[in-house]
């Protein structure tokens, strides 16, 4: 019997942890795949509302971003509690829009100019009056494929 | 335990020494081949630490949304001579109130309402708006054709966007309903697949240019007319 006995120490042997760094760097990897960088910081409240009906935007190249919504609070001192246009990373007006839109347009390569979509990321609390003004600009522009930007969900979520 | 104390230069200075120093470092070396393994402990430490970095510093882009196309700048207002029972008026207040055709009514049954205008069919069988694929109520006070029928989405400066998007949700999806009834009966499939495929990059050139015939089609039996007036 002691031949068996022997062997027993009494202590569970420890978990290895040696394939812990593969399994990390597997997660990083995921992330660094599916993430893309912010290009700029959003500097405003920027809760997207919610829609069913919607259609994937194309590749990130052939998109031009606009956000509207209400500073955010470290702004607010500044800028006050109304909506306002983001471009970049500015705060601006509606007149500004089409400018920013022509010089957007001039960086991309020739071949992208004309098949451009403007994405509009707008916050649910924002007012349709800024909503109306921009789309003004971008007919002024030309810029006439425009994206309104939401979240997957029930549309009726938006009223709340 | 001498060789290895003694500095590089010292054993070159003195050759006779040196050689015999060498052979002992040689000797003493022979033992030590197996290099010490680098502890590899914090490398999960230095790994969660880029994971973190990634998750903090990237999003994951939400990418999708209602497409549109807006009109092209005119200088004189564009003028349309349609007749009054081919427009649905869809009036959205600031308070996210909704009236279509001057009559209040909830936002749930907007898709109803604007599938039923649409599919109307009012036009008789004689005319040339007539429409034959139309299943709606052929009401000669409603829309002849959906060719004809516009929808009028009048809003507010003060309209909460969120509101405005969920009324162009509701049309986006009551004409889908209608583009997918139509491409059931005509392909066999349904018209939001026929564009997911479309937009799919395995999907082969020459299915592609298949389903855009098809996608096309389907659009100008059911053309989403949205016009929006100048803001009240």
């Amino acid at each position: 019997m002691s031949k068996f006995a022997k062997k027993k120490s009494g202590e569970l042997p420890a978990v290895s942890t040696a394939s812990l760094p593969d399994i990390v760097f597997m997660l990083l990897f995921f992330f660094m795949t599916v993430t893309v960088m912010k290009n700029s910081d959003v500097k405003v409240e920027n809760t997207l509302p919610n829609a069913s009906e919607i259609k994937k935007l194309e590749k990130k190249d052939r998109v031009i971003t606009i956000y509207v919504g209400a500073p955010t609070r470290e702004f607010q001192k500044v800028f006050g509690t109304e909506s306002k246009i983001q471009l970049n990373d500015k705060f601006a007006d509606a007149g500004e829009v089409g400018d920013y839109i022509l010089m957007e347009r001039a960086k991309k390569p020739q071949e992208l100019q004309n098949v451009l979509t403007t994405s509009l990321k707008v916050d649910k609390n924002a007012n349709m009056g800024l909503i109306a003004d921009i789309k003004l600009e971008l007919r002024k522009v030309n810029a006439l494929k425009v994206n309104y930007t939401t979240y997957e969900g029930d549309a009726f979520n938006n009223l709340k | 335990m001498f060789c290895v104390l003694v500095p590089q230069f010292a054993l070159l200075t003195i050759p006779l020494l040196g050689k015999v120093m060498c052979n002992l470092q040689i000797l003493i070396m022979g033992r030590r081949t197996k290099v010490p393994s680098v502890n590899a402990g914090s490398m999960a430490d230095i790994a969660f630490l880029l994971l973190i970095f990634f998750l903090v510093t990237t999003t994951i882009e939400t990418d999708a949304g209602l497409a549109r196309m807006l009109p092209r700048k005119t200088n004189e207002p564009i003028q349309i001579d349609y007749q009054k029972k081919n427009i649905l008026q869809v009036v959205l207040d600031k308070e996210g109130r909704l009236m279509v055709d001057e009559e209040l009514i909830n936002l749930k049954d907007l898709r109803e309402k604007v599938s039923q205008f649409v599919d109307n069919g009012g036009a008789p069988s004689q005319e040339e708006n007539y429409c034959a694929y139309c299943k709606g109520k052929a009401d000669p006070t409603s829309s002849d054709n959906p060719k004809k029928a516009v929808i009028a989405v009048n809003t507010h400066r003060e309209t909460s966007y969120g509101a405005y998007i969920t009324v162009q949700n509701e049309l986006v999806a009551a004409y889908n309903q209608l583009r997918d009834r139509e491409a059931q009966i005509r392909y066999k499939t349904s018209y939001t697949a026929m564009e997911e495929a479309y937009q799919k990059p395995e999907t082969s050139s020459k299915e592609k240019k298949a389903l855009k015939q098809k996608i096309q089609h389907i659009r100008l039996l059911y053309p989403l007319n949205i016009l929006e007036p100048q803001q009240l």
